[in-house]
């Protein structure tokens, strides 16, 4: 392997001696969030095929998804919903090339949290 | 001596052993869900908590019906690639494969009770 030619690379994040920054933890939680929805989806899902199917059935799956167990289901996808969406968007600004210097990801990495909470209480308010 | 261009050395070692389609397909679905998802969030936000019959005639309308319809397709689309990216990220071997079968299976079980529901309700 002569002909490689051998470059400083960044290392990976050694977990346990790892300083959570801003950017990390705006990064895990768009994984989280994204993946997460999965749960808030199959119940919308499982509401929809309940009211395909009857008056019995709608009446279960309709108790479960306005009880409150529902409701805070519904409330964290919303919320991860939001959240994901803007994560998303800061992923396509960073695909096309911009904001990957420090002081604008970080900005960027605020603007998803706090917008996820804003456009939370704006669904919320809308719906 | 082999005479390698840097394209033919770099060809095949990334991790995923193949091009950018994978991360393509994510762009285009979620330039998709930018646009469906808000509109879903609201159309189901005023379905729920409606009677029986009221949730019916809701998602009987064309409009409703089709979005529903696109916004779970192109969800679980989403879903099936970036859960798959997770899984290859945090486990290895059978059971690497195991979980992406499992998540792309789950993907498409979602997906087809959800349009059957859907064509049963506007149908």
């Amino acid at each position: 392997m002569a002909e490689s030619n051998r470059v400083i690379r960044p290392l990976s994040p050694h977990l346990q001696v790892y300083r959570p920054q801003l950017t990390s933890i705006t990064s895990i939680l768009t994984r989280i969030t994204g993946n997460g929805l999965i749960v808030g989806t199959m119940l919308i899902v499982w509401w929809l095929a309940a009211a395909a199917a009857g008056p019995e059935a709608f009446a279960t799956a309709d108790a479960v998804l306005t009880s409150w167990f529902g409701d805070i289901v519904l409330f964290l996808s919303l919320w991860a919903a939001a959240y994901h969406y803007l994560a998303g968007l800061r992923h396509l600004i960073w695909d096309s090339g911009h904001g990957l210097d420090i002081p604008t990801a970080e900005k960027l990495g605020w603007g998803v949290v706090i917008g996820s909470v804003v456009l939370t209480v704006l669904a919320v308010i809308v719906i | 001596m082999r005479y390698l261009t840097d394209r033919k050395r770099a060809n095949g070692k990334g991790a995923a052993h193949t091009g950018t389609e994978h991360h393509w397909a994510m762009m285009v679905s979620s330039v998709g869900l930018a646009f469906l998802v808000p509109a879903f969030v609201i159309a189901f936000g005023r379905g729920l908590g409606g009677t029986h019959a009221e949730v019916l005639a809701f998602f009987s309308r064309p409009f409703i019906a089709i979005l529903t319809g696109l916004t779970l397709v192109a969800s679980m689309r989403h879903f099936a690639k970036g859960a798959q990216t997770m899984i290859e990220d945090y486990s290895q071997g059978t059971t690497r494969k195991a979980l992406i079968i499992g998540a792309i299976s789950l993907s498409w079980a979602v997906t087809a009770t959800g349009l059957f529901a859907l064509a049963k309700i506007a149908l």
